[in-house]
């Protein structure tokens, strides 16, 4: 930037006058100026410690000029200043006094470091369970007072998770038949079996990727939801008011959601189950079967044990992710940031759990031969 | 100025002269903030126009509203601090987008700030870390950071203590002395009105509009408007 006519007439120069260092400073040092003439400055500064400034040819000086002579001369007495740069240059001595500059931070110390967060984790692993405890106390005492579960709210959470999630839930159960259908008669069309890809398809989507792929699109669009609705009220001391106010917080705010989600996740899993079959069904129309051979297959090889195996898997994933939004978001920190935090921690959390858990469901109903 | 249907004031005229410190000031809902939100272009004005240092700010093209804006600081009610910058950052950041200081300078500015609103040993701090009245301090530490001619400050007082609010209003004269920066503030606090103002205008909910203009001091004293009388007496509608 080139300077203006004033700001070129801005000058510092350090010289020697009667044994002592003095640092001149003439002209209008404004923020442009300092700018300037700040590596001029701190390279005088470098030298002995300046005694004096002689401000007797400064027009005038802003802020950023005044911590420019303070930083190359702090401990300078101040000559022939007019009345404005005497002011400012008092003024910002004082406020440096009180600001003192940042000390290095301490050097990273990573045996400190793990043990710190292993026990941040640990804590967190403590809440969580507290958490559980809680919301499973709640749950208990709704059974001898039923006016504790605000049924409205349940109502409003189950059009949130259930309803608004239908047209997404039915749009990827439907991709996902037709990818499994084209991705599954490729091997099979090899031994001629082309014809088994409807059971195939039906296994996999009742049992396992009709509820995990809508306990993935419940986490992401309801468990974030929950922890940012939550931590946003935690954010505002919302939360705070209801304890006060003696109103229990967790059979308000948590329990709706923990049973909305639950009813809804089968449903969801039941209408992604649906409408992955279509799909599969109009690619193997376009394979040359009939809705007749796939029905038949479907018949003879899908089981009630399947379907209700799934929608019970379904139901435990929607209560988990509810109960880990709702953690999430009722833990956030101060500040907008925690809120966004939260709804992260949520999905993550949210995902991961449901993974977990179905790899327990997968052995567990090995075991028992369901 | 209207919001959709509902007009929220008419005929507000009123200069402000440079280097005197002018008080926006009226009763809860009369749209004070929002009148100084019009002013500096954050909301449209369905008639009229607004001048800040001889220039409107509307009618700018993008290079001279970047400039004008440099020359303008704003201090919002709640200090609308970036929550994932240190306070010391949070100043620095003008410092950063509008000058060619180098770090060190910058992070001195931003300290000798910090320090002029009584916050020097906070500079590391979070906003999420301090006080809501700290944070109000901190925005008006973020408004100088520039060493702005023009100033606006929306409720600077609300929510200090009497002690730091006293400090507050020293702070706005002596700056106003020494570098003839100009103040546009929007309160409803009495005593800083009083302590501070040059001049001010009241406004008015019921009126829509501007029902007072001059020095407090002299309106508290010799007004006989009901509302501007019940208004600096405190008295109760």
């Amino acid at each position: 930037m080139d300077p203006s006519p004033d700001e070129a007439a801005a000058q510092i120069e350090a010289q020697e006058e009667g044994g002592r260092r003095v640092l001149r400073a003439s002209g209008r040092i404004d923020t442009e100026a300092a700018a300037r003439l700040w590596p001029e400055a701190m390279k005088a500064a470098a030298g002995a410690p300046i005694a004096a400034l002689d401000l007797s040819g400064l027009k005038s000086i802003d802020s950023a000029g005044a911590v420019l002579l303070l930083t190359a001369a702090p401990e300078a007495e101040f000559q022939g200043a007019n009345e404005q740069a005497a002011a400012v240059l008092e003024r910002t001595r004082r406020a440096l006094g009180t600001a003192p500059a940042e000390s290095a931070p301490p050097p990273w110390r990573p045996i400190t470091a793990i043990g710190r967060a292993t026990v941040q984790r640990a804590r967190d692993a403590v809440a969580g369970i507290a958490f559980m405890g809680e919301a499973v106390v709640t749950t208990l005492r709704v059974l001898t007072r039923p006016r504790l579960l605000r049924w409205s709210e349940v109502l409003r959470h189950l059009d949130e998770v259930g309803t608004r999630a239908f047209p997404l839930t039915l749009l990827l159960g439907f991709l996902i038949g037709v990818i499994l259908a084209y991705q599954s008669s490729i091997p099979l069309r090899r031994f001629g079996a082309e014809v088994f890809v409807p059971n195939l398809v039906g296994i996999s989507l009742l049992r396992e990727l009709g509820p995990l792929l809508a306990g993935v699109v419940l986490a992401g669009r309801t468990g974030s939801a929950f922890a940012a609705e939550l931590g946003t009220m935690t954010v505002n001391e919302e939360v705070d008011a209801l304890k006060i106010m003696g109103v229990d917080a967790t059979a308000m705010l948590v329990l709706p959601r923990l049973v909305a989600a639950t009813l809804a996740m089968p449903v969801l899993a039941l209408l992604m189950n649906v409408a992955g079959l279509a799909g599969m069904t109009l690619i193997m129309g376009t394979l040359g079967y009939p809705w007749a051979s796939v029905q038949n297959q479907l018949q003879q090889w899908l089981s009630l044990q399947d379907l209700f195996g799934g929608l019970f898997k379904a139901a435990c994933f929607g209560l988990v992710i509810a109960g880990i939004g709702c953690r999430a978001g009722l833990s956030a920190g101060r500040g907008p940031r925690a809120v966004g935090d939260a709804a992260t921690a949520a999905v993550v959390g949210g995902i991961v759990a449901i993974v977990a858990m179905d790899g327990v469901f997968a052995v567990l109903f090995f075991r028992l031969g369901i | 100025m209207r919001f959709g249907s509902r007009t929220i004031f008419k005929d507000v005229t009123f200069d402000v002269r440079r280097g005197e410190i002018f008080v926006i000031l009226g009763g809860s809902g009369c749209g004070k903030s929002t009148l100084l939100k019009a002013l500096i272009g954050l909301v449209p004005l369905a008639a009229g126009h607004a001048w800040l240092l001889g220039e409107e700010l509307a009618a700018e093209d993008d290079a001279a509203r970047r400039a004008l804006l440099r020359r303008i600081g704003v201090m919002w009610q709640s200090g609308a601090l970036f929550g994932s910058m240190t306070l010391a950052e949070n100043i620095e950041l003008p410092l950063e987008e509008h000058t060619d200081l180098p770090r060190p300078a910058r992070e001195a500015v931003a300290r000798s700030k910090l320090g002029l609103v009584g916050l020097g040993d906070a500079a590391g701090r979070l906003p999420a870390e301090i006080s809501g009245g700290m944070a109000k301090r901190a925005g008006i530490a973020r408004a100088m950071a520039l060493d702005p001619p023009l100033l606006f400050l929306d409720e600077p007082s609300a929510g200090l203590d009497p002690i730091t609010s006293a400090g507050l209003d020293k702070l706005i004269k002596d700056i106003a002395r020494d570098t003839g920066t100009t103040f546009v503030v929007v309160t409803h606090e009495l005593q800083s009105i009083l302590a501070i103002g040059d001049r001010c205008i009241m406004l008015d909910k019921d009126a829509q509009g501007m029902i007072a203009e001059g020095d407090p001091r002299r309106l508290k004293a010799e007004s006989t408007q009901p509302t501007v009388r019940a208004f600096f007496r405190r008295e109760a509608a």
